[in-house]
């Protein structure tokens, strides 16, 4: 097989080369791995990529873990042909892709959202385009000036290798888990994004995001680095559906939260109804940091997801709020790890799900106090809403607690939508759909306010639909 | 026959057990009842039924407005068509601002037309019309954006009840015990509350066990309910009597209902009991 690179031309400006990495003009070659995973096909990945020998060889051992980890234990049940998958598609997954490809359900979504055509057709992966020209042109510029980098992370391996090296792998090694190790061993796309000490974003990254279809990946590879006192707010995906037609996502995302430093990192998927979603998601937080997940899952089949932060050093912080809807035939088995590994640091874990129509959620959260880690503070709460007798919930907490001087709350509800909330709803003239769409908005308020305003409205009208069940 | 509610022989049960046992009563607009007895008598079953509430099951009887069976109607048709409940003890919603609700709710029941999806009430129109109910009633202005009944206290969550109704305008509206759980001024404020956007306008059926609800909403007909039936309707000079007396001489009156009466009361404390 010929494989054909195209490499973005290396600039003197870091940031200056994502100018030239035009999906308009820079023709990829199409390539698909055949099916299946063994040593010669991750070497054809490093091939195609052409990467340095350590991150050729790190894949290659990274394969070695995977092939000896047993499955998870956490979490559902995983029914995957790991032989029976593609592990490695055309860097930019759309030019083989047509519009009708796109499955019915997911085309219907994008009209019922008020999506532009064109804008569909890019979030489907059909086609990738700049989203817009003026907005891109300004925010590169203004990253720029401050020192930024954002790209995505196969770019980085090649143009940021000191960086990219000095933390690849350090918050979630390949040995951490299966699925990490696969990832480690396949990972192809994701974000990169390097904010330099003392600089604070205060828009959300996101337009950025809607540029890069790499991040579409299946096995994307995301590396956050939050210098000393830096502050950003990373905005992945967005409400608008997802689908792979393949049958495995599996995203690793590291973020290093330095001193002083503060992130939040807000994601809202909603994958097709046959994926399963296994996502190792791991912040760690030094000295008075804060990093913030937020959280939000429609759709696949399985989702494993629970986002973690590990507080280093005195003073760190984390909250993750997570949130979950688990329609006919999906089981979102999705929370939260807080890892207190120093003194008076503090956390919080806010975790919602919703299940109807069968569906199955989980809430799986693990607060673990290190020996020496006096002082702590965290507190979990985790609600639950069923629509019906036909769906469950279950919630798994965790405590792992090695020291006395700490304070760790747990308060857990399930409840049942309630017939009264609907009578009372609906004899104040709502009908009985409306009156349910309210009573779900309400219980994922919490997670809306915290959202970018264009995110809450799409995310109230994907919730909508759910709730009307003619999407999945 | 313009807005009137009419219920006939009405019986119904609740999880298998019979509750009420063959109710009359005709309520129309301008009119003002009380609905009074004892404990377990059946009168907030009497209001739930009239709305609709899904737990209860009409076993014979109608109940009609305008003529209009209602059997076969949701709560939402029912409420469209202008009927009203205030609860004795609303639920919370938490998450959604009572004025959010409150705009889709009176959309609703001023377009009975209404499909699913279709515009609201324009919001300017809306807010200036609430502003000026809430100032009416002496609220707030910042409570319409709290989530409804989350956290409001006993006094809130009846005046919220009575702010609803101020804005639903209903033809018939069923108020059950607006007073319990209120102290003497929040009693009397409700009270010249209810006769301020209600009485004359509105149908009114007041169940209560006080006479202080009644102050600025005398009754023309006053209903005693024992047992899971109307067994007395006297004038204003009913409901003085029961206030001063209380229920003794009904009970002596009607001993088939006061058993009847003893035995539904003893079965809902028993199913209150096991509930918690």
């Amino acid at each position: 097989m010929t494989t054909e690179i195209t490499t973005p031309t290396l600039d003197a400006d870091p940031v200056g080369d994502i100018n030239k990495y035009d999906f308009q003009t820079v023709s990829k070659p199409i390539f698909k791995a055949r099916k299946g995973i063994d040593a010669e096909i991750v070497h054809q990945i490093s091939d195609m990529k052409n990467e340095p020998d350590w991150m050729r060889e790190f894949r290659q051992q990274s394969l070695e873990i995977f092939f000896s980890k047993p499955m998870p234990k956490w979490g559902g049940d995983i029914a995957l042909d790991f032989q029976d998958i593609y592990y490695y598609l055309k860097p930019t997954n759309s030019q083989g892709r047509t519009w009708d490809e796109v499955p019915k359900e997911i085309k219907d979504t994008f009209e019922r959202l008020g999506i532009p055509e064109a804008e569909r057709k890019f979030l489907s992966g059909v086609k990738a385009q700049f989203e817009s020209e003026v907005i891109y042109g300004s925010l590169k510029q203004d990253l720029a000036d401050k020192g930024v980098i954002f790209t995505d992370t196969d770019t980085a391996v090649r143009e940021h290798p000191e960086l990219v090296r000095k933390y690849f792998a350090k918050i979630i090694p390949p040995s951490d888990n299966k699925f990490a190790a696969l990832n480690s061993a396949v990972w192809s796309g994701g974000s990169f994004i390097y904010i330099p000490p003392g600089v604070k974003i205060d828009f959300p990254l996101q337009a950025y995001f809607r540029i890069n279809a790499e991040n579409m990946g299946q096995f994307e590879r995301t590396l956050i680095i939050v210098d000393e006192g830096a502050s950003i707010h990373y905005v992945e995906g967005c409400t608008a559906p997802m689908y792979s037609s393949e049958s495995l996502h599996s995203a690793v995302v590291e973020i290093s939260v330095q001193r002083g430093a503060r992130c939040r990192y807000t994601t809202i998927q909603n994958w097709a109804n046959n994926i399963y979603n296994l996502v190792t998601k791991r912040a760690m937080a030094y000295a008075d940091a804060t990093m913030e997940w937020i959280d939000g899952n429609l759709g696949s089949k399985l989702t494993m997801k629970y986002p973690a932060v590990y507080m280093m050093e005195p003073g760190a912080r984390g909250e993750i709020l997570s949130i979950a809807f688990a329609g006919p035939g999906q089981h979102q088995d999705a929370g939260a790890k807080l890892v207190h590994c120093a003194p008076n640091t503090t956390g919080q874990i806010i975790s919602k799900s919703i299940s109807k129509g069968g569906g199955r959620s989980s809430y799986r959260g693990l607060v673990r106090v290190e020996k020496g880690a006096t002082n702590v503070k965290t507190n979990v709460v985790c609600d639950a809403l069923i629509l019906d007798d036909k769906s469950r919930s279950d919630t798994y907490p965790y405590l792992e607690i090695a020291e006395q001087d700490v304070s760790i709350g747990h308060e857990a509800s399930v409840s049942r939508i309630g017939e009264e909330q609907l009578f009372y709803l609906t004899s104040r003239g709502l009908t009985e759909a409306e009156a349910s769409a309210m009573i779900v908005n309400g219980f994922i308020e919490p997670l809306v306010k915290e959202l970018p305003m264009e995110y809450a409205v799409e995310m109230n009208r994907l919730i909508q639909m759910q709730m009307e069940g003619s999407v999945g | 026959m313009s807005d009137t509610l009419v219920i006939t022989n009405l019986h119904c049960s609740v999880e298998g057990k019979q509750i009420l046992r063959g109710v009359n009563l005709t309520v129309r607009r301008g009119e003002t009842h009380a609905l009074m007895g004892p404990n377990g008598s059946g009168k907030s079953t009497l209001g739930l039924v009239i709305m609709g509430h899904p737990k209860y099951v009409v076993t014979e009887g109608t109940i009609t407005l305008n003529g209009e069976d209602l059997h076969e109607k949701s709560p939402d048709e029912r409420a469209r068509r202008g009927l009203f409940y205030a609860f004795q003890r609303p639920v919370a919603i938490p998450g959604v601002k009572l004025a959010d609700f409150l705009r889709h709710a009176a959309t609703n029941v001023r377009n009975p037309e209404r499909k699913e999806g279709e515009e609201l009430m324009p919001m300017r129109d809306f807010r200036k019309e609430l502003k000026a109910k809430m100032e009416q009633l002496r609220m707030n202005p910042d409570f319409a954006r709290r989530y409804v009944n989350d956290g409001f206290s006993g006094g809130e969550m009846k005046r919220a009840e009575i702010l609803q109704m101020a804005m639903l305008q209903p033809k018939i509206a069923v108020l059950d015990e607006t007073d319990s759980g209120l102290d003497a001024d929040a009693v009397r404020l409700a009270s010249q509350s209810i006769a301020e956007i209600g009485r004359e306008k509105m149908g009114l059926l007041i169940i209560t066990h006080h006479d202080k609800l009644l102050e600025h909403n005398p009754p023309e007909f006053t209903h005693v309910m024992l047992g899971g039936r109307i067994v007395e309707t006297g004038g204003i000079e009913l409901a003085a009597e029961l206030h001063g007396q209380g229920y003794d001489r009904i009970r002596r009156t009607y001993p088939d209902a006061a058993e009847e009466n003893r035995l539904m009361a003893a079965k809902e404390e028993l199913a209150a009991s096991g509930a918690h």
